[in-house]
Order: structure tokens, then sequence, then C-alpha cells
């Protein structure tokens, strides 16, 4: 029997020739990504410990993102601490405040993802990095403080489940309605501890930018990551920022997977998730128009360039509506800066948005946004679990930047069609 | 650390729900520090304001499916162990909260009918060694797969790290 791209991978970096899921295996790890909230535990760990040093200061990449530009004393103590450590241990590949962006958004924008590559950092959202043929998955700060130790960590080899994108999105109809589908499919276990592979014409219609969304919401299916074969989009995106060699693996005709399901894309429709589960999405016909209070658009989910382009596409020339908050988050500073440039800014900010540096923000409840007890928002984040976004008794309904737009411009959720004629 | 004992009592903390996840054990608003003792405070906050006046050492937290998802936060670990839970039953975990528990040295048990044993308030053993969930309040039992060696080895070396600082001290 053959192998998916995930046991390739998890076989080649653990000197096997082949692994079967469920194995446990010892796989070396390529890249580390370090943040501000998980990063400092897992440093206090290894110095209580007694490990002065990270196994290579070159396969590490540091950036504050969770609270930054500081949003408190505490959080300024943590992002110090980064700070610090980094320049202790030689760590070379440093974002600071300016250069800074979203971790999953700035390390592939960056050219630091490599097809092939074993990815670890301490955010769920590390799966996002899969979309360029990696195995990337979230970690906690002990499994972290393990890897700068060892340069290894232990994982259990996943099953894999098949997704087959059939077809063309329609119009108005984005790779956040895609993910969105699908996790309103399987539930938020549907993919419990499994790799969540990617295939068919629809993948290959896809830009870069609108695969980082599906593989970024792996977790929200409760996925240990996601994962797309390396095609020539992948390779032009990749070889645009290095030119590191790397290895591509591609899953066997024969390779087993646990399940198998196929989307039309051509079927799908604007979808909103309402409160409080990722899970919980509707086609944009069948729900209310609810006020919202707030808009979001940003995170790793959605906010690279291709997201504002559509967001400011829609918003041009019109106002957020009375009674509603809109709030633009690019998820680094070069997406913001190329947003500038593309006078995607002054769109916003004349249709009266307001435009933040790049941070994970409000979109974890952290700042720039939070909400209070009762408020809505429609958000282009990856969850709205109670009190994501703030208080418990806020609502976080999720959707793609098209349909974030046009609900700010009209102040209701709303089919992002409407303006798009 | 201690060698874990086979069994262990406590008082329950039960939330019948699915899908309690990481915001709700500790709100990111909290995440500015790491310290287990101020996280403590907060534990469970975001679903259940009572659970820090009510909670006492060695008290046991059981649950429903998937609990722990979302975020991949150890915060939720130590903000648990921080208000003296012990061990956490739920049908069924969210893989990295398993993870991190393991890593953590903190006993994580799945088991299928952990809710309709007790309710919060009830007086629980469990029997590590024979897989077993007993309501001293009522007699009512439970049955799970006990604890992995692996899992157990963890623990008893006291995590991850410690762990892997005493195979590196044995080679």
């Amino acid at each position: 029997m053959g192998m998916t791209i995930t046991e390739k991978i998890l076989a080649a970096h653990s000197g096997r020739d082949k692994v079967v899921p469920g194995e446990i295996v010892n796989a070396a790890i390529d890249l580390i990504v370090a943040h501000d909230v998980t990063t400092p535990p897992a440093v206090a760990m290894l110095k209580k410990l007694g490990i002065e040093r990270v196994f290579d200061p070159s396969k590490i990449l540091v950036t504050p993102d969770h609270f930054v530009p500081n949003k408190d004393i505490k959080s300024a103590e943590l992002a110090k601490q980064l700070r610090e450590w980094r320049i202790e241990q030689g760590i070379e590949r440093y974002y600071e405040i300016g250069n800074h962006g979203i971790c999953h958004a700035i390390a592939p924008e960056q050219g630091h993802v490599l097809p092939g590559m074993t990815i670890v950092c301490g955010d769920s959202h590390t799966t996002t990095m899969g979309a360029l043929g990696t195995f990337a998955s979230g970690v906690g700060s002990t499994d972290l403080a393990a890897a700068l130790a060892t340069g290894e960590l232990w994982f259990k080899v996943p099953e894999t489940m098949l997704f087959e994108l059939k077809g063309k999105l329609p119009f108005g109809v984005y790779s956040k309605d895609i993910i969105l589908y699908i996790i309103s499919k399987i539930g938020v276990d549907g993919a419990r501890y499994k790799a969540m592979e990617y295939t068919g014409d629809g993948l290959a219609s896809l830009s870069m930018e609108a695969r980082f969304t599906i593989t970024n919401m792996a977790i929200e299916a409760g996925g240990k990551s996601g994962i797309m074969p390396v095609d020539g989009v992948a390779e032009d995106y990749v070889k645009a920022r290095t030119s590191q060699p790397y290895t591509k693996y591609y899953s066997d005709a024969d390779a087993h997977y646990s399940e198998r399901m196929t989307i039309d894309l051509d079927q799908l429709e604007p979808i909103v998730a309402l409160p409080s589960l990722p899970s919980n999405g509707r086609f944009i016909g069948e729900i209310e128009r609810v006020k919202m209070d707030q808009v979001y658009i940003g995170s790793c989910t959605n906010g690279r360039i291709e997201d504002l382009r559509i967001a400011a596409q829609i918003l041009k020339g019109h106002k957020v509506a009375n009674g509603t908050r809109a709030i633009v988050v690019p998820a680094t500073t070069e997406i913001w800066k190329t947003a500038m440039r593309e006078g995607l800014l002054e769109i916003f900010s004349d249709a009266g948005c307001v435009v933040s540096t790049a941070t994970c923000g409000a979109c974890l409840g952290g700042f720039m946004g939070v909400l209070g007890a009762e408020e809505t928002c429609l958000s282009t984040t990856n969850r709205n679990f109670v009190g994501r976004m703030g208080s418990p008794k806020s609502k976080v309904y999720l959707a793609s930047p098209a349909t974030a737009a046009a609900t700010a411009i009209t102040g209701t959720i709303t089919d992002p069609r409407e303006f798009l004629k | 650390m201690p060698e874990l004992p086979d069994k262990l009592t406590g008082y329950a903390h039960v939330y019948e729900r699915d899908h309690i996840n990481t915001d709700e054990i500790i709100p990111a608003r909290h995440l500015n520090v790491h310290d287990e003792a101020e996280l403590a405070k907060y534990a469970m906050e975001d679903i259940d304001t009572e659970f820090v006046k009510r909670v006492m050492p060695g008290d046991v937290v059981i649950a429903g499916e998937n609990f722990g998802c979302g975020s991949s936060r150890e915060h939720a670990i130590w903000a648990l162990r921080g208000a003296g839970i012990r061990v956490v039953i739920a049908r069924s975990y969210a893989r990295i909260f398993f993870r991190n528990a393991i890593n953590n040295g903190f006993v994580a048990i799945e088991c299928a009918e952990a809710c309709e044993v007790a309710k919060t308030g009830d007086h629980v053993e469990i029997d590590l060694l024979g897989g077993r969930l007993r309501n001293l309040n009522n007699g009512k039992e439970a049955t799970f797969v006990p604890i992995s060696d692996f899992a157990r080895e963890l623990i008893e070396d006291g995590g991850l790290l410690p762990h892997i600082k005493k195979k590196a001290g044995k080679a």
C-alpha cells in the first residue's frame, strides 16, 4: 500500500522508508516559528531545566504578533522576553514591530516555508503552512520547548482524509466559503487527529493566498494538519521568495485515506458560520440579516492582500453603516505596505474603517476591537467560540472578506454579490 | 515527581456539553501571564464563573466530547492544574489539549459514560489502574481504558521535558 504526502514527510524526517497511521515517530523539525504568547513559557521551561541553548538558531523564526504593539504592561513583558531571548540565542530570523506580521502569514510570505518541511509553532493555526506541501502542526509550549531543545518531536502518524475540490468557485464565492462548508459538513471534531489533504481541479484554480485560508482552518475541524500537493502555483509562490532547494512529496495512487469527500465548488454560495461554533455554517440565503455592531477583516485566515483587495473593491465609494464599526487588520507589514501602495488603505479609511497594523488583536479577544456584552461581530477570522473576541455574551459570525465588506456597508449580514454586480 | 497513585479521589465539576474550548477554559485576555497561580484565578471563567469559588485541590473536571478544542494554549492545562484540578475525564479530547496534558504530566482520561455517573459536587474515585470511575455518593460506575504506559511514564517523570532530560542523562 502506498503512502500519503503526510506519511512520506514524516517517514523522511524520522529515518524510515515507510510509516503507517497510528505509529509514533520522532520527527526532525525543519522550522520552528515562535511568537509572544506561547514562546516565553517554553523559554522559562528550558531555563528551569538548565537547557541553555536551542538546537539550531538558523531553524527558528521569531515574530511577536499576538499582543503587539504591546497592549498592556504584562504583554510588554512577554514581547520583551521574546526579544531578549532571540538575541541571547543568536536567532537571526526576527521580525520586529514595523517589519512584523502574524506568524502563519509572515513565515511563508518571507520565503521561510519550503515544500516538504516539518513545521511546528505554539499556535493552533500553524496548519496554514501546509498549503505549501509541508507537515505543519500546532503544539503547546512544552512541545515547543522540546523542539527548541532537541530539534525533534514525537508525533502519532495521523490518518489522512481526502477532500476533492471539483469545478470552479462561482462569482462572489471564495475559499473561506469552501472551508466553512467543509467544517459545516464534518463538524468541529470531524477531522480530529487527522491530516486534511486536498486535491482536484478546483484546488488548481485557487491562488496560493486562497489556499492558505483553507489549510488555516484545519484545526477548526479538529485536524492535526492541512496539506496540499505542490503544483505550479505553489512553486511560483516559493520561487519568488527564496532560492533554497526543497523536496516535493506526492501521495501514491494507492495511498490509504480514512475518508473521502467531494466538494462541487460550482454549487457553493457565500457561507456564514453562526455563533458559537465554526461548524455552524449556513448558506447566506438561509439566514436572517442580523444587525452587526462590528465587522472585522483580518487575521491569519483572511488578512492577506487578495482579501483586502476584494474588501476594498466592495467598499470603494461606500460608507460603513451608521451603528456599525469596521476594522481592517492586514496580516503582515508587507501586506499593509502593498495595500497602501495600491490605494486600498485610502478606500478603507474613506469608507470609515479603522486600519490597524498587523496583529492577532481582536481575533482572540486581545485588543483592537474587543466586543462588549451582547455585541455582534461579523469576522473573517477562524473561530467564533463563546468569548473568543471579547465578552462571553458577545456573538461572532464567520464569513469571507467579501461578505464582511458588504455587511459593513449595510450594517446587517449581506450577500456580497449584491455589491459585486 | 511522586509515583502516580493507583486511585485518586476528588469532587466532580461536571460539564456535559461537547466542544468546551480553550477560550472558555482560559480566555485569551488572561494570556499575558503564564504563572499557574495567576491563571488559576480565571480558570473556566467563560463557562462557569462559580468554578473558581468552588474548586478544591484534588478535584476532577468531567466533560463531554472534544474537550479543549481550539487554541493550542497550554495555559488551559496550567489554569486547571493551578486551580487544583488533578484529573480531567472527558468523552473525548481535542488532540492538542490531550497532548499538552500528557506533556505536563497531567492526567486526562477518556471515558464515554463519565457525565452519566456524576453531577457537580459528587465525590468520585478514579481507579487509574483498573480503569474505573466510581461515584462515592451513589455507587454508580463507568469504565475507561487505563492510561497508556507511555503517558504514565511521562506523568511519573513530571512531563515531557523532565522525561527528555532523564533519558538524556541515561544515554
